[in-house]
């Protein structure tokens, strides 16, 4: 096929060949060789039959919808026996055509987050946040916004398999019940089990269940990206098992050590909402906490802290000690640390003197990538700050702490020895994200029996003896607990697509529990107690909240012992030696390889250097200049025997002789999205150095490899298009931020046209609370069916995203500042689209959209081109055209699929505003009220940096925020009178080190 | 007789030249500009009217010696813009301001600035139809039949023959006479020429 | 007596029409072009020019299926080589109704040997032109019909006579019917020549049909010369219209280095500028084939060269106004496209335009090159090239890198793009071809008016 139109990411994966296969219609494909096993994938049974094996055959809406219902009927008449309840409206009210809302769960690296799912014709569409969910507070991110695509990925392992060859679950039970008891195992010592942590209580229920039945066999709980450390720190500084929970929304001063905790270093948004909430401004003169950041890699957290200290990773305990010394709690003088150890001292200084200002009311945070003795001393400098109970609260764990890295040691040591008969995966990806020193991909070939429950076809599943398809999140029972215990139900939204079963369930297989149903498991744990009518009740609220009341475990006083601890610190912590370091981080997009085969996410832009489809290795300008390289250069980074090979790129702000690994990428064993994406560096990760390591060997392979960015250009060129300024020039001078660029003041050559009546929508957007996470892009795709266009097409310039997120670099290229704005249509009132369109494709509504008619645009692109902001896009080839059938249940049917060769863009989802119009003229044409319609991505928006409303009701939160003194247009100078506008961007500077940067 | 190719033409009857008849007139075959003007003068003063002059190329002043007024055509065109300039106003306001409103950039529903350029070149479009058809109308193009054809030198006028045709019509006309008056005119082959 | 008159007025002031010709050698030479077998040098310009135009049409229809995508336009360079060409091959155009309505306006005998062919250049090159913004639509399927204004059921819309898009529509569709209309009036009496010149039945049909009837009658002659007139009157402000407008598809703009007031009548002149060096490539080349000397003389082409001298200095003149005004708005975003566009990517894009417009045609100060075919098709063929530069630095360079540095990219053009590029030139030359075999190249009857005014004017030395 012609590079030119490799369009859907199944080709750019360059896995043509069994990409197409999928979609060839039955009588095309059923002579050739390759269909006889490709159908044993292709038909795992009835239900999904009806929607995958079709393509070429284009089917016509209804039959679509047919197929749907094929699925939806089934959940449908599985309802009234479970019991799964609608968050807004029970289901006898359930209206065709309208979707239905229900409360469920997602739990990532060990913490849930509460959701509401969208739900049309009994097909999840789109997901929220659950506004009761103590963790999500209406707002999610960008991996649980993406996981609706994960249900419709057409590569999930979709058929039980024994030996290669078909099985089905009847088999797999029988086997189970034969294999899986004392006369065959033992007391199963030979037994392992892996899975990811566990937050479902039912699960550690089964959990028990099934160690009691072979309480020699080890049940490893194992997540590629996690905060152990963290955990054993909190334990070695307070002597028990605790969870800690960083209030940030109390503490004036942050100093974050390594540590994204806006970003992929917490396992929840929360940290952003808390924070967030103190970066908010009503008028001059408002108070803003202060963030403090030492760092290697440039995160998302350092791009908002007000001091950035670029350090190695290996120095931040170093730092942490000089900083126990500053404060003259003991703690040792500053050694070296790297280049910068002037700097290092002047800004522990200044920092210390802020913190000791403001004892009980700052935090110190320190990153997972750091080890246990970090951590145990950043809680005795919180302690000595007197934040422990402040800002900083323990909470007792809810079962004893594992050690999964102890375990994964002695596991390499069994599965050397051979020890090991039994190897059960639950779940998870253990053969791609393991240590490199457990060799757990071979010996799940060798051993005598291997069962793996996978969501989609990857490396575990290709290795294994029983590779059984794992449910979706969204088909299944289950049950998960947030950081502080709060407990809610996994409520499934749609039959297995492909007969899938959860965890849960298979467990239950493995211990023999009858039944095995995960509803019932579900049920009977939260719903045993009290009488049936009680119990009922109960019940129903947990499913209709998505949160079972009471559930938060209680807080603990935890008493740390400073003196204990520094002495401990001060002899374990060393500056990093000198020599090159790798630091390994979780990436935005695979985030540890599981959402790989995630289209919308492998295209979402790195926050930071806005790579797509790719990870890159970051390395500072200094480093690049004194090996020699330059971006895409490919490199061999090689420690006692192990390597990788990867592209290299320049990263401002970087620290110097630091490497910044990204991990789920390069996947040998994919989906068409995901296979061989990327560089996998996981093969340099042992148990040793699983966070980072030093004395890396860096050799230039000589060849270069094509990175692709989505932004090509990183300065303003002194163009006032993110306006800063500090809060006390902000004080003294409120209107600097407008002034920074003339405004027409209202000149006009023609009368403006009215919009003083009606419903006039507007947006506000405040760069201050604006971290630059990606949840806003890829919720906007989600809600607009935007296309995935795939590597080859964005480095053509021709990505879909309708906001994206722009990123500029202020200062020197080793100091550099980072600013991030979010950059959609803005529904300029004199849109320089509408007046070129020749046809009128594009023209203004009453209500001041700027709104786009699909059907009558010629596609000239000459709105593209006289758009200053140049976010409107093009449908160049027919994005949607290989779309599998089955993601086409996903798409959202209140917004139309753009064919090729027409503009689209930003609508301020119109479909929503409609909606809600609809709505309240149908409760009694009443007025709608602030706040009721929330465009996409301010919904989704965890820093709720994004207001939408009516701009012509003064106390609209929108109308209110546009009267703020630093709220500006972008080009305003033009006089195309933008809708959205933004709040200019302060920075609280530590009056001391702006001394030092002036 | 007819020597004209028509006759190899597949016309319709009525095309066909009647076989006798009226004549068209006589016709005389000059070599050069001057000869023709000179003969058309004479005969002017002779007080011939009805002359009709086939030359390769216009020849200035021969309107002047056969005495034919000024072209309409002007007229004709000038009327035909105005059409256009009508229709281009009545187009982009009754469009815009009338059928079918769209805000579009807050601009008006129908300015004259932005209406110029189609005002222009509708008015240009118009006139050109009205100077080409206008002066076919006038010369009566297309016609595939015209009597002089019938001569036998026909041809000489879109190559380098100079024709003076005298016509019946003419009150002076004499057939014979006059065949003899242009030949001592200079004309090199006079003829009487049927209709 | 003619020879005499001419022999003894060549060295004083050459003659336009040589070698002593007579009406009748007029009308044989030109005519026998189309009598006549080609010389064997049409057949291979002909092959070739038809075998690029089967691949214009591959490529439409390439584009057509697959999409907008196989050409390299993007975000933000939503106008690539498309515009670009369509702008070029409508300058192209212009020289042809300048000759031949301007230069008639002005009474400049000479055009007569060339205007014809001139002309028909104009048709070919709006040909040309046309494909573009037909097929650089997204759906030009849609386009062909949503542009111009008939109601329609689909969508009862119309247009927004607000886009100087719709502005284009009309400019260009008035000046190609207007362009075709005096072309085919111009052919009337040649055509009548044909007519009465020819043996075959089939010509004399074909001819017979065409020249409607013509027979050379002074009411005729008097109607036709005052349409003529008129409609190189109209044809005037005509042709300076389009390419104004045109130009409004920039000027109108708010992308820094479109939004300039300089444009209409640097368009023009650019237009001029570039179908006069057309002229001289097609000419030179057209010459040589027939041998046309006595007809299209050096005198004809040295004329053109002067008119090249002129309209490029003009061209020159503009691109320092449009410096001179960027850095004199102050307005920052102005002054950056400008400077970028001549030190940023495409910095090689505008100096070879610089080098092709305003030096090369320098050299036509010198008699030499005003007078010798073959430099003046080399240095014609530079100016070509310049003045599709000029197009597409305007296009790309002010495109690429616009008001929001992160949305800034960069154009990259496919195969797809060069393909159709080459085809439309095919196209041109095939149709050129076809013209100069099967019609009359020169204007027969025009050419004998002067040489009828030359043998005047030898008597009146007498």
């Amino acid at each position: 096929m012609n590079p030119i139109v490799q369009i859907n990411p199944t080709q750019i994966a360059g896995k043509q060949s069994t990409g197409k296969q999928y979609w060839r219609s039955l009588n095309e494909a059923a002579e050739t060789p390759e269909f006889q096993q490709w159908a044993q994938r292709a038909f795992p049974d009835g239900v999904s039959e009806g929607v995958t094996v079709d393509g070429a055959s284009r089917r016509s809406l209804l039959k679509l919808m047919a197929a749907s219902f094929g699925l939806a009927g089934l959940t449908a008449c599985r309802r009234p026996v479970e019991n799964i309840l609608p968050f807004s409206r029970a289901s006898e009210g359930y209206i065709h055509g309208k979707p239905m809302h229900f409360a469920t769960v997602a739990a990532l690296n060990g913490s849930a987050t509460g959701l509401i799912v969208e739900c049309n014709e009994g097909r999840p569409t789109k997901i929220e946040g659950n506004p009761k969910h103590p963790y999500s507070l209406g707002a999610t991110n960008a991996f649980l916004q993406a996981s609706v695509l994960g249900v419709y990925d057409p590569d999930r392992s979709r058929q039980v398999m024994r030996k290669g060859g078909r099985s089905n679950w009847d088999e797999f039970a029988a086997w189970a019940r034969s294999y899986f008891n004392a006369d065959r195992l033992g007391d199963g010592a030979a037994m392992r089990i892996v899975s990811e942590k566990i937050v479902s209580p039912s699960l550690e229920v089964v959990k028990a269940d099934l160690l009691k039945k072979f309480p020699k066999a080890q049940w490893i709980e194992y997540e590629s990206v996690n905060l152990d450390a963290v955990r054993e720190g909190a334990a070695l500084a307070s002597g028990q098992d605790v969870e800690p929970h960083f209030l940030f929304d109390k503490a004036d001063v942050v100093f974050s050590l390594d540590c994204d905790f806006l970003g992929l270093d917490s396992s929840s948004i929360l940290p952003v909402k808390q924070y967030s909430r103190r970066r908010r401004v009503e008028k001059p003169g408002d108070e803003l906490n202060r963030l403090y950041s030492a760092e290697a890699n440039y995160t998302i957290t350092g791009g908002m802290a007000d001091h950035r200290l670029r350090a190695k990773v290996g120095d931040i305990g170093a730092l942490a000690l000089a900083l126990a010394k500053e404060l003259n709690v003991s703690g040792a003088e500053l050694k070296v640390v790297g280049n910068s150890t002037d700097k290092a001292r002047k800004f522990i200084s200044a920092l210390a003197k802020d913190l000791e200002a403001h004892k009980g009311k700052s935090i110190v945070v320190a990153g997972p990538r750091q080890p246990a003795a970090v951590h145990t001393l950043v809680f005795a400098i919180n302690a000595a700050l007197g934040n422990i109970g402040q800002t900083i609260v323990f909470t007792k764990l809810a079962e004893e702490r594992a050690k999964p890295l102890e375990q994964l040691k002695q596991l390499a040591t069994d599965l050397h020895a051979g020890t090991v008969k039994t190897l059960i995966v639950l779940g998870g990806n253990p053969a791609y994200s393991l240590p490199a020193d457990v060799p757990f991909a071979d010996a799940l070939k060798k051993v005598a029996v291997s069962v793996a429950l996978t969501e989609d076809e990857n490396e575990t599943w290709a290795a294994s003896e029983w590779r059984l398809p794992q449910a979706h999140l969204l088909e299944s029972w289950g049950d998960a607990q947030a950081l502080d215990g709060t407990a809610s139900i996994q409520q499934p939204m749609i039959e297995p697509l492909y007969g899938g079963k959860s965890v849960l369930e298979v467990a239950a297989i493995l211990a023999g529990m009858e039944p095995a149903s995960d509803y019932e498991i579900v049920r009977s744990n939260w719903a045993s107690q009290g009488a049936p009518a009680e119990r009922e009740k109960k019940w129903n609220a947990a499913l209709f909240d998505g949160v079972v009341a009471d559930t938060k475990s209680a807080m603990v006083t935890a008493a740390v012992d400073a003196k204990k601890v520094f002495a401990t610190a001060n002899a374990q912590i060393q500056p990093a030696p000198a020599g090159l370091e790798v630091a390994f981080y979780p990436s935005p997009g695979p985030y540890d390889g599981r959402y790989a085969n995630n289209a919308w996410l492998q295209e979402a832009p790195h926050p930071m250097t806005k790579v797509v489809w790719d990870n890159v290795a970051l390395i500072s300008k200094k480093t690049a200049e004194s090996l020699g390289l330059k971006d895409g250069d490919v490199v061999k980074l090689s420690k006692d025997g192990r390597s990788v090979e990867t592209p290299v790129q320049i990263q401002p702000g970087h620290a110097d002789d630091s490497i910044s690994l990204f991990l789920g990428y390069g996947r040998s064993v994919c989906g068409r999205v995901g296979q061989g994406v990327g560089h996998r560096v996981e093969a340099l990760r042992t148990t040793a150095n699983f966070f980072s390591a030093s004395g890396v060997e860096l050799k230039k392979t000589g060849e270069t490899y094509e990175i692709v960015t989505t932004q090509e250009h990183h300065r303003m060129e002194g163009r006032p298009i993110v306006r800063e300024a500090s809060v006390e020039e902000y004080k003294k001078e409120p209107g600097l931020i407008k002034e920074m660029a003339e405004s027409p003041n209202g000149l006009t050559m023609f009368p403006f046209v009215d919009y003083s009546k009606g419903y006039q929508w507007g947006m506000a957007i405040d760069l201050n609370s604006c971290v630059g996470c990606n949840a806003c892009l890829v919720a906007c795709q989600s809600e607009n069916n935007i296309p995935v266009v795939g590597k080859d097409q964005v480095q053509r310039g021709r990505e879909m995203h309708w906001i994206r997120l722009d990123r500029y670099y202020t200062g020197s290229d080793e100091e550099a500042q980072v600013v991030t704005q979010p950059m959609g249509c803005q529904q300029c009132e004199n849109a320089p689209c509408e007046s070129v369109c020749p046809v009128a494709a594009t023209s203004h509504s009453p209500e001041g959209l700027n709104d786009m008619a699909y059907n009558r645009c010629v596609g000239t692109r000459y709105c593209l081109n006289n758009c200053p902001y140049k976010v409107r896009r093009f449908n160049f080839l027919a994005w949607n055209k290989d779309v599998p059938e089955v993601r086409k249940l996903g798409f959202n049917p209140d917004v139309t699929v753009r064919m090729r060769g027409v503009m689209e863009k930003c609508t301020y989802c119109v479909q929503r505003i409609e909606e809600h119009k609809i709505a309240a003229n149908a409760d009694g044409r009443r007025q709608l009220h602030d706040g009721e319609i929330q465009s996409a991505c301010q919904q989704v928006c965890p820093a709720e940096a994004i207001v939408f409303g009516n701009i012509n009701d003064p106390e609209s939160r929108v109308s209110k925020l546009k009267k703020q003194p630093r709220n500006y247009e972008v080009l305003g100078e033009l006089n195309i009178r933008p809708r959205t506008t933004y709040l200019g961007r302060l920075r609280n500077p530590n009056p001391e080190l702006e001394k030092e940067n002036a | 007789m007819a020597t004209s190719f028509l006759d190899k033409l597949p016309l319709p009857e009525f095309l066909k030249p009647a076989e006798e008849g009226p004549h068209y007139g006589v016709v005389g075959d000059f070599d050069s500009p001057e000869d023709l003007l000179r003969a058309i003068r004479t005969l002017r003063v002779a007080g011939f009217t009805k002359m009709e002059a086939y030359t390769p190329f216009p020849i200035h002043g021969i309107d002047e010696a056969l005495g034919e007024p000024r072209s309409p055509l002007g007229r004709i065109v000038i009327v035909a813009s105005l059409l256009g300039l009508a229709s281009a106003v009545l187009l982009q306001w009754w469009t815009g301001a009338v059928d079918y409103k769209l805000i579009i950039a807050g601009k008006p529903l129908f300015a004259l600035e932005p209406s110029v350029p189609i005002m222009f070149e509708l008015s240009v479009l118009f006139g050109a139809f009205g100077a080409v058809f206008g002066m076919f109308h006038l010369n009566r193009m297309p016609t595939y039949y015209h009597a002089f054809f019938n001569y036998s030198k026909a041809g000489g006028a879109s190559n380098d023959r100079f024709l003076l045709a005298v016509e019946a019509a003419d009150p002076k006309f004499r057939g014979e006479e006059l065949k003899t008056l242009l030949d001592s005119l200079g004309s090199r082959h006079s003829e009487l020429v049927e209709a | 007596m003619a020879d005499l008159a001419i022999g003894s007025r060549i060295e004083l002031n050459p003659p336009l029409v040589q070698g002593g010709m007579t009406y009748a050698d007029v009308s044989e030479k030109i005519s026998a072009i189309t009598e006549n077998k080609p010389p064997k040098q049409w057949y291979y310009l002909i092959t070739i020019s038809s075998l690029m135009t089967v691949m214009l049409f591959g490529c439409l229809g390439y584009l057509v299926m697959t999409g907008i995508g196989v050409w390299g336009n993007n975000n933000p360079v939503g106008w690539g080589w498309d515009i670009t060409n369509f702008v070029w091959w409508i300058g192209i155009g212009h020289a042809g109704t300048l000759i031949s309505a301007v230069l008639f306006l002005f009474r400049q005998k000479w055009r007569t040997s060339i205007n014809r062919a001139a002309e028909a250049m104009t048709l070919f090159a709006v040909a040309c032109a046309g494909i573009y913004p037909l097929f650089h639509t997204g759906r030009p399927w849609r386009a062909i019909y949503w542009l111009f204004p008939a109601p329609n059921e689909y969508l009862h819309l119309w247009q927004n006579f607000r886009s100087p898009l719709e502005w284009d529509v009309f400019a260009v569709s008035t000046y190609a019917t207007v362009s075709a209309l005096f072309w085919f009036t111009g052919l009337i009496p040649d055509l009548a020549t044909l007519r009465d010149r020819a043996v075959s039945r089939g010509r004399k049909i074909l001819f017979g049909i065409l020249s409607l009837g013509w027979r050379g009658s002074s009411t005729q002659w008097r109607h036709y010369e005052l349409a003529y007139l008129i409609l190189a009157g109209i044809s005037t402000p005509l042709v300076l219209s389009v390419h104004s407008i045109v130009s409004f598809d920039f000027a109108t703009a708010l992308i820094p280095g479109w939004h300039t007031t300089l444009f209409p009548p640097y368009f023009v002149a650019g237009a001029i500028f570039s179908g006069f060096a057309m002229v001289v490539t097609l000419m030179t080349v057209a010459r040589w084939v027939y041998n046309l000397q006595n007809l299209i003389t050096t005198k004809h082409l040295e004329n053109m060269c002067k008119v090249l001298i002129a309209t490029g200095l003009m061209v020159g003149f503009s691109y320092g106004t449009e410096y001179f005004i960027a850095w004199y708005s102050g307005n920052p975003y102005e002054r950056f496209a400008f400077i970028n566009r001549a030190f940023g990517p495409y910095w090689w894009a505008y100096w070879t335009m610089v080098t092709c417009n305003v030096l090369s045609p320098q050299f036509f100060w010198f008699k030499k090159f005003r007078t010798t075919p073959v430099l003046m098709f080399i240095i014609s063929i530079f100016i070509n090239i310049g003045m599709w530069f000029e197009r597409f630095v305007i296009i790309a360079t002010s495109l690429h890198r616009d008001f929001l540095p992160a949305s800034w990219g960069y154009f990259k053009p496919t195969w797809v793009d060069m393909c159709t590029f080459a085809g439309t030139i095919g196209l041109f030359l095939t149709l050129f071809l076809l013209f100069l075999r099967f019609l009359p190249a020169i204007a027969m009857s025009e050419v004998k008016g002067v040489l009828y005014q030359q043998i005047e004017d030898g008597k009146g030395t007498h």
